[in-house]
């Protein structure tokens, strides 16, 4: 870890101990005379570390296993020839053991020498001067001289590029810079392994290796020929922690040099929510470095969260609040009181013109509870209606509403740790090397161990095979017939006898078990039966569910490939219970796992976002509840549930719906059906987007706002595993005010009085009315670094594991699960399923990676099609091809692949000119409204070019983002 | 110069890849039966390779260059290795090499001109007590002088 040049906060140790703790009994062991106890299995240097002794070392860290080839580490072990290496040399009991002696120190010290005689001496303009492990042990060890000099007329070294007669060297090799955030400077390496080992153990990727042997050994990325770029690096940066010198740089840090503080907050992309050290100088961000003791990453990070922050001071951010009266007017920057001012008397204007229930606001997942909170509290308290609903609406609400009806919590059941325990991981609908990277890390390690995968996708994901990893079964079905397979799995497992009776009996209703047993072992529903419908094997399937049913822990983990259908709900129900018929909940390693789309998704459902939930999930027409509220709020809360998005827009077109708040979300461009969405949108009087960019919705916005990022402001967002972590403001907000001071600021010039001082007040407040939340507080989040809800008095350090005991809702509820097939089907004018995903260097609409140089990996969208599929249609790689449903039509570029099906085409929707939504329907889940993103019936052809709607939405943006400047 | 590169097809690739599938620890004894085979490991088996054994490209370019001894292109048709360890220096081995690599107009590694004789450095062939020490193929040959090796190339045809 390159951490020595930030002293350590007081309240969590960050020194490298060099190897990885283990697990095991206690040995006691003598250490230049200390008694220290240390589990089985640690390392010497380990044990010396704990003792607070810090022996030399360079190619060990403690995200890595030892490996023993520096040397400088070497101790005198009583009873024990010569001098062994302290971090391979495991712990004994009563072992006598001397870190120092003039032996050691002339061995340490020949080592550094001979390091250093290949090392180029430029330690005062090396990037990594005062961070660098080689210089620290250089003086750990006393190095004054280095004897060794080249023979006379030769080139000894690897880093000078000439000799002194202008020759050059043929062992130099020049920076491979082709990286855009890190470079690689082979004239810095000291061929520790270090990176190679991080590739391999912590990321999982094995793009890195040693060339050569002996002299000639040298890092590479990729084969012979590769350059960063070209290899299979995934630009996750744990070779650039790993790297002990200024081999492998941040380009950030070579730039402005070494930071000079740091701040532990959270990363605002995925539902991971990795811990990460914002180093600074002064309010300059320097870079974002993986926090160790972070427990959703462990220290590791991806390419978003280590690298990809620059859209914080992208040119495109709007710094000044803007208004205009029609959507066709260019914007006009005006004071953030004119705006606020402008923008509540719409708004209070529209409610005396059409009602109370005719405005509305948007929450978002990228938001922070707090934040999140204030918009709900905004519908419910000021504009006195249910109409607030979140981007969750449209990704994970089927989660919410599966597992709230089988288990009574709307969450996840594990924490990320509970992976290491997992014998058999079935992933089901998720891309996680792709979505969730670092979670994926973390199952590929477990699977490199000896666990079992099964991948239930229609499309061929990295996981089903990539590098040391392969899925015993991957049943690639046909997109919309998720219900039908897990039903067939659970018709297996049940018709086998292999269900957990045991569990079941004690833990679940054991009359609904029998209706359910009854239901499942319908023949209709045995894998051979439904192999016609769903494209899956019937006898893989049978092996996949023995494999699940018997191979020990078995997890689920599931992504929006199982949500977004228009059995979402269902879907979530048939892995609940595929998890109570195998007897998988309760214990680490098991459990069902929703991997999250957006950073604070489970936040935003937790903080009563939806329209029928108060926080915490409590129906509003609760009456206790309300009152509970109203107590606290001071004002009447509506018993009726208010308008869900889709509801919205529709009331809109319907002249209904006149104004929406929306914060934090690009309805315009996530959303399906883009021109229904587009249409609602231009129907409403009084669009307030509050934003960091002018994204897709705010060109029929009347009122821009614009937002705070991650880095400037204090808060709290929840992750997959409902783990609260801080987000600390590192910097002030270069548009002034905080995104929860701005909710507060239009709430108060549409009459509400509210009076929050800081974000801790509003987790007070989230902690006094919601009683999963009851023992969270600001003081709590410092003093623990992060807790699971529930946290409250039954539970004071938070939950990492829930239903361990028993359920939430008493007894585990199995539901029958009818497959019902969805009415988008293809026919002969759209013969081929589109269904859509993402890829691991863009996240969502991209508003924000579009913006970094992330788009080096993926500059636009392409539409994956089976060989077969596009032979038929005459297509070529790259050809730019018409993509068109029922709804409308786009077009993008080809890229043909067996990793879709035939019949089957995929896309991302990352690129605002591509527009995937235009294309996806409006039909969604029954119990949610979760749309059904992920099966659309198409048709593809060759074309030229943009669609005409192409082409007429970018006149429409560019006209929209007209920006006057302010009156000087 | 250029030799006649063989063009292995794939399905020869496949053939060798699959022999070797069922043996633990497989890639050695592939990449030996593909240089075996072919001269050389040719570039077109590696993606077949990792695609098999299920490794990345770094990986197997880590192993393919930690032996010298795997080709990416042909040798000629007999590979003199010369050994250049200790022993065989102090009994005048690095000037016997010097002279026959000045013969030849060669560098090491480098391959006369009728594509016969590849001339390689070797670190010990474990013939130090008849140093200096040479391997002509799959033969090793003690106490070498110049007009020892001189024979052996008219042999091979160099």
């Amino acid at each position: 870890m390159k951490d020595f040049i930030i002293p350590p906060m007081d309240w969590k140790d960050e020194r490298d101990m060099g190897t990885p703790a283990k697990q095991g009994a206690p040995v006691t062991l003598s250490i230049d005379g200390f008694e220290v106890t240390v589990p089985e299995g640690t390392s010497v240097m380990r044990a010396a570390a704990e003792a607070g002794i810090q022996v030399p070392k360079l190619c060990a860290t403690d995200s890595l296993e030892a490996f023993g080839s520096c040397r400088l580490c070497v101790v005198e072990i009583e009873g024990r020839r010569g001098t062994p290496a302290s971090c391979t040399t495991p712990v004994a009991p009563g072992m006598v053991v001397r870190t120092q002696s003039d032996s050691v120190r002339k061995i340490r010290k020949g080592v550094m020498e001979l390091y250093i005689s290949d090392h180029p001496l430029d330690c005062l303009t090396c990037s990594a001067n005062g961070d660098c492990e080689l210089q620290d042990m250089a003086g750990a060890v006393g190095l004054r001289d280095v004897r060794y000099t080249a023979p006379t007329g030769g080139i000894a070294t690897h880093f000078a590029p000439r000799n002194t007669s202008g020759e050059t060297n043929p062992e130099w090799r020049p920076k491979d810079d082709s990286n855009p955030y890190f470079s690689y400077d082979p004239a810095k390496c000291i061929v520790c392994n270090r990176c190679v080992r991080a590739c391999e153990e912590v990321q999982g990727t094995f793009a890195l290796t040693i060339e050569g042997r002996g002299f000639d050994s040298r890092v590479s990325f990729g084969a012979k020929t590769d350059d960063a770029l070209a290899s299979d690096c995934v630009s996750c940066g744990a070779c650039v922690q790993a790297c002990p010198t200024a081999t492998l740089q941040e380009k950030s840090v070579i730039e402005m040099g070494t930071p000079d503080r740091s701040v532990v907050t959270t990363c605002a992309y995925c539902g991971v929510g990795c811990s990460f050290k914002a180093e600074m100088q002064g309010d300059q961000l320097v870079r974002m470095v993986p926090y160790k003791h972070g427990k959703a990453n462990r220290g590791h990070s991806c390419v978003k969260g280590r690298f990809a922050y620059g859209y914080a001071s992208h040119k495109d951010r709007i710094l000044n609040p803007m208004i205009r009266d029609r959507i066709s007017d260019p914007w006009r920057e005006v004071s953030w009181d004119e705006a606020l001012g402008f923008a509540a008397t719409k708004m209070r204007g529209i409610q005396a013109e059409y009602g109370q229930k005719s405005i509305g606001v948007i929450t978002s997942s990228r938001c922070t509870n707090e934040e999140t909170y204030l918009v709900q509290k905004l519908a419910r308290a000021v504009f006195g209606n249910n109409n607030t609903d979140t981007c969750a609406r449209v990704c994970h609400s089927p989660t919410g509403y599966g597992l709230g009806q089988t288990f009574g919590t709307s969450a996840g059941t594990q924490d990320f740790d509970s992976v290491e325990h997992t014998d058999v991981v079935i992933v089901i609908g998720a891309n996680p090397t792709d979505g969730h990277p670092v979670f994926a890390s973390r199952l590929k390690k477990r699977l490199r161990a000896g666990a079992k995968l099964i991948v239930i996708d229609p499309r061929r994901i990295d996981l089903v095979k990539s590098a040391h990893v392969k899925a015993s079964h991957h049943l690639p079905l046909r997109p919309g017939t998720n219900v039908a397979v897990v039903t067939a799995l659970a018709h297996v497992i049940v018709t086998e006898g292999l269900m957990d009776e045991a569990f079941i009996r004690e833990r679940c209703d054991w009359d609904e078990f029998q209706d359910y047993a009854a239901f499942v072992s319908d023949p209709r529903h045995a894998p051979e039966a439904t192999e016609m419908l769903t494209g899956v094997p019937a006898a893989d399937l049978r092996e996949a569910a023995k494999l699940f049913a018997t191979g020990g822990n078995g997890a689920i983990y599931y992504g929006l490939g199982v949500t977004e259908h228009s059995q979402g709900s269902t879907t979530v129900m048939s892995i609940a219970n595929l998890a109570m018929l195998t007897g998988n909940l309760g214990r680490p390693g098991v459990g069902v796992n929703p991997l999250r789309g957006q950073n604070n998704v489970q936040g935003a459902c937790d903080m009563g976002s939806f329209p029928h939930e108060l926080p915490g999930y409590r129906h509003v027409k609760n009456d206790d509840v309300r009152d509970l509220f109203k107590s606290v709020w001071g004002v009447e809360i509506d018993a009726e549930p208010g308008l869900r998005i889709p509801n919205m827009l529709d009331a809109a077109v319907d002249g209904t719906f006149k104004g929406l708040y929306c914060q934090g979300e690009d309805i315009l461009q996530s959303d399906p059906d883009t021109k229904h969405v587009a249409a609602g949108l231009a129907a409403m009087e009084c669009v307030i987007v509050h934003d960091l960019f002018l994204n897709e919705t705010a060109n029929y916005a009347h009122v821009f706002l614009p937002g705070s990022t991650f880095l400037e402001k204090d808060g709290t967002f929840t992750n997959a595993e409902r783990r609260i972590n801080r987000v600390r403001e590192v910097m002030k907000p270069r548009n002034g005010y905080a995104d929860w001071e701005i909710t507060q600021m239009l709430a108060n010039k549409m009459g509400a009085n509210w009076s929050y001082m800081h974000p801790s007040q509003i987790m007070d407040e989230i902690a006094l009315t919601t009683p999963s939340f009851a023992g969270v507080s600001y003081t709590v989040l410092e003093e623990k670094g992060s807790v699971q809800w529930p946290c409250n008095e039954a539970h004071p350090d938070g939950t990492p594991l829930m239903h361990v005991d028993g359920f939430v809702r008493g007894k585990g509820r199995f539901i029958v699960t009818e497959y019902v097939a969805t009415d988008e089907k293809t026919g002969p004018r759209f013969p081929l399923l589109l269904t859509t995903g993402r890829i691991l260097s863009q996240y969502n609409v991209g508003a924000q990676t579009r913006r970094t140089e992330n788009v080096v990996w993926h500059e636009q969208d392409l539409l994956e099609i089976h060989p077969h599929d596009a032979e038929n249609r005459g297509l070529n790689d790259g050809d730019y091809v018409r993509l068109a449903s029922r709804s409308g039509e786009t077009t993008l570029r080809a890229k043909i692949t067996d990793r879709v099906s035939p019949g089957v085409v995929y896309t991302t929707f990352h690129h605002p000119d591509t527009q995937a939504n235009v294309i996806t329907t409006d039909y969604s889940d029954w119990a949610t409204n979760c749309p059904e993103y992920k099966v659309t019936a198409v048709q593809v052809s060759p074309s030229n070019g943009p669609s005409v709607w192409q082409e007429d939405y970018a006149a429409q943006a560019a006209q929209a983002r007209r920006i006057l400047p302010a009156a000087e | 110069m250029t030799l006649a590169t063989p063009h292995p097809t794939e399905t020869e690739i496949s053939a060798i890849i699959e022999a070797h599938l069922p043996l633990e620890g497989p890639l050695l004894p592939m990449l030996h039966a593909l240089q075996e085979a072919f001269g050389h490991v040719p570039a077109a088996a590696h993606a077949a390779i990792c695609d098999t054994l299920n490794i990345t490209k770094a990986e197997l370019h880590g192993v393919i260059s930690f032996y010298h001894d795997f080709r990416d292109a042909p040798a000629g048709r007999h590979v003199v290795k010369i050994c250049r360890a200790e022993a065989c220096q102090a009994m005048g081995g690095a000037a016997l090499a010097e002279n026959l690599l000045a013969k030849l107009g060669l560098d090491w590694h480098g391959t006369t001109r009728n594509g016969v004789v590849t001339i390689e450095p070797v670190y010990c062939l474990g013939l130090c007590a008849c140093a200096p020490a040479a391997m002509v193929d799959d033969r090793v040959v003690g106490r070498v002088d110049a007009a020892k090796l001189d024979k052996l190339l008219a042999e091979a045809g160099a």
